[in-house]
């Protein structure tokens, strides 16, 4: 599949956004955060910027851009637009939660139910994105147990590395927030090792016979519909990254798992600026690393219809 | 409203002959020359004289190398919507685009409320749908919904455009819902099979495979032609003489 980056952007950073909007909403009512201005304003801040300019993102993708807002209604059969509801559903208690934290410097009643209600909607939202994926029946490596959980692994794991770095930026760093981080880091690296090990060894019923209708011996393309390029191959013919795809692969994981926990145990030992320094650092890098590995979950995914084209 | 309707009767679709088909083009071109100025117009065409030609076609012909233990052949084959039964590229799309019509099950766009996210092309496991980049929405085959109920056309005229254009008479329309149909009496008479049927998105047009290999034509073949033996008088003069 073609990675289109603004919804390669859109998934990673809506993913990191809900993750850090979900700990928030729970985190701060059970009192391990303080209601202080600044922690909620950059803490709340980031989660709603990265959600915001992941869905303003993902409108790049679309042709007709100005219609976005008829997506808003077929929930009853689409995961996109489910996906659509519940992130804007979203935004109503994680604004009334973050006007609670950062202007009124509460976290209790109101306040406390509001942010309960955004980290619902928050979970709520990134299944969704992951079913928009996992139910196209077309793509394999989607259509397959790993690729919920994994959306959600991902989103916690970002969010508490985030929250990690800008609670540590405040000098407000505990033991439990980096060895959770570094915890779920390893969780999302275990969680994406098992899925690329499964997708290797993928045995796909949809094959070439099937796919003609031409049962037994061996069907192979003779000659396309046409010479050049067109939208099939360019949007589900996506090729360049498969032939990288081991080197990218180990990018990724540096970048989005094994720097990131080396950075966080370098925290632990380190005194407050130099911790504070790692532990963005490690955001930074595990972001850039999601990217990576987003950019693979498109580019490795194989359409049926490429067997049409002998692909 | 993209969830499907109730399965109904009536079921228009296609029926394609591999056997028969000669891989001509005709029913790509014919396709091409009514859809674009028909319900879904236009189809567009992407720097049509340069060197990078792109545009939206409903119906591509590949050709396929079948090889069994019986022998080889060359398969042409048709690809276009299958205006499937439980069709994903409807209940995909996020704004009501994408419908299925309760009453004849064709599988249609309305392009005023397409907004080209282009879930539904990654929801079809058949490629059946194509994105206008000039317009900004997905557009399909339409079985030619602007042709099939046409009173302005002859009745004999009322069917879909490939199907019109098809020389080797490979396309047939008709209601896949009647079992007593013509099409459901060929595709039950020739073993008719569905694309892809692991997939559960339960086809409407179905594929008649090539027929078995036979040795009828090896017994009908005329003697081999031999070598004309040199023959003496007159004609062997003839022949030498012509020979020259």
């Amino acid at each position: 599949m073609h990675p289109a980056f603004s919804v390669v952007f859109f998934t990673t950073a809506t993913g990191a956004g809900y993750g850090l909007l979900a700990l928030l909403g729970v985190l701060g009512p059970l009192g391990f955060i303080a209601p202080d201005f600044w922690t909620g304003f950059v803490g709340m801040g980031l989660a709603l910027g990265l959600i915001a300019a992941g869905l303003l993102s993902s409108t790049g993708h679309l042709g007709r851009p100005e219609r976005a807002w008829r997506a808003f209604s077929q929930w009853r059969s689409s995961w996109l637009s489910r996906e659509g509801v519940a992130s804007v559903a979203t935004f109503i208690p994680s604004g009334l939660f973050g006007v609670g934290w950062i202007f009124l410097g509460r976290l209790d009643g109101w306040v406390a139910a509001a942010g309960v209600l955004a980290n619902f909607g928050a979970i709520a939202t990134v299944c969704m994105t992951g079913m928009i994926y996992a139910s196209l029946k077309p793509i394999a490596q989607w259509h397959s147990p790993y690729t919920l959980p994994g959306y959600l692994i991902f989103s916690a794991m970002s969010g508490c590395v985030l929250l990690n770095a800008v609670l540590q930026g405040f000098a407000l760093g505990s033991e439990i927030l980096p060895a959770f981080s570094v915890l779920l880091t390893l969780l999302g690296w275990g969680w994406k090792l098992a899925t690329w090990r499964h997708n290797d060894q993928l045995e796909i019923q949809t094959n070439a016979n099937t796919a003609t209708g031409l049962s037994g011996g061996t069907v192979r393309s003779l000659e396309w519909p046409h010479t050049e390029e067109n939208y099939l191959l360019k949007e589900m013919g996506f090729r360049i990254a498969r032939k990288h795809a081991s080197k990218l692969r180990r990018i990724a994981q540096a970048l989005a798992f094994g720097l990131p926990i080396l950075l966080l145990l370098a925290a632990f030992a380190l005194p407050w600026p130099f911790a504070a320094a790692l532990s963005v650092l490690a955001a930074i890098a595990q972001f850039g690393g999601m990217l990576v590995e987003r950019w693979l979950f498109f580019a490795e995914a194989k359409h049926t219809v490429m067997l049409y084209y002998g692909r | 409203m993209t969830c499907l309707p109730s399965p109904g009767g009536k079921k228009l679709g296609l029926v394609i002959d591999l056997d028969t088909c000669v891989g001509c083009q005709a029913c790509v071109t014919a396709c091409k020359e009514w859809n674009t100025g028909g319900h879904m117009a236009p189809l567009t065409d992407i720097d049509p004289y340069g060197g990078h030609v792109d545009g939206v076609w409903f119906n591509r012909v590949h050709s396929y190398e079948h090889i069994t233990e019986m022998g080889g052949r060359t398969v042409n084959f048709p690809r276009s919507c299958l205006h499937c039964e439980t069709p994903a590229c409807v209940t995909v799309c996020p704004t009501g685009a994408s419908y299925k019509r309760a009453s004849d099950g064709i599988v249609l766009i309305d392009e005023d409320k397409c907004i080209g996210c282009k879930l539904c092309s990654w929801a079809c496991p058949y490629g059946a749908r194509e994105f206008d980049t000039d317009v900004g929405v997905m557009k399909k085959c339409t079985l030619c919904v602007d042709r099939i109920y046409n009173d302005n056309l002859a009745e004999g005229d009322r069917v879909p455009a490939c199907v019109a254009a098809c020389p080797t008479s490979a396309r047939h329309f008709g209601d896949l819902g009647d079992p007593q149909s013509p099409v459901s009496q060929l595709v039950a008479e020739r073993g008719g099979v569905d694309l892809m049927p692991e997939l559960g998105y339960h086809p409407t047009n179905k594929y008649l495979p090539p027929r078995a290999h036979t040795q009828r034509a090896a017994s009908v073949a005329a003697p081999a032609l031999e070598p004309v033996r040199a023959e003496g008088g007159f004609l062997g003069w003839v022949d030498r003489m012509l020979s020259n």
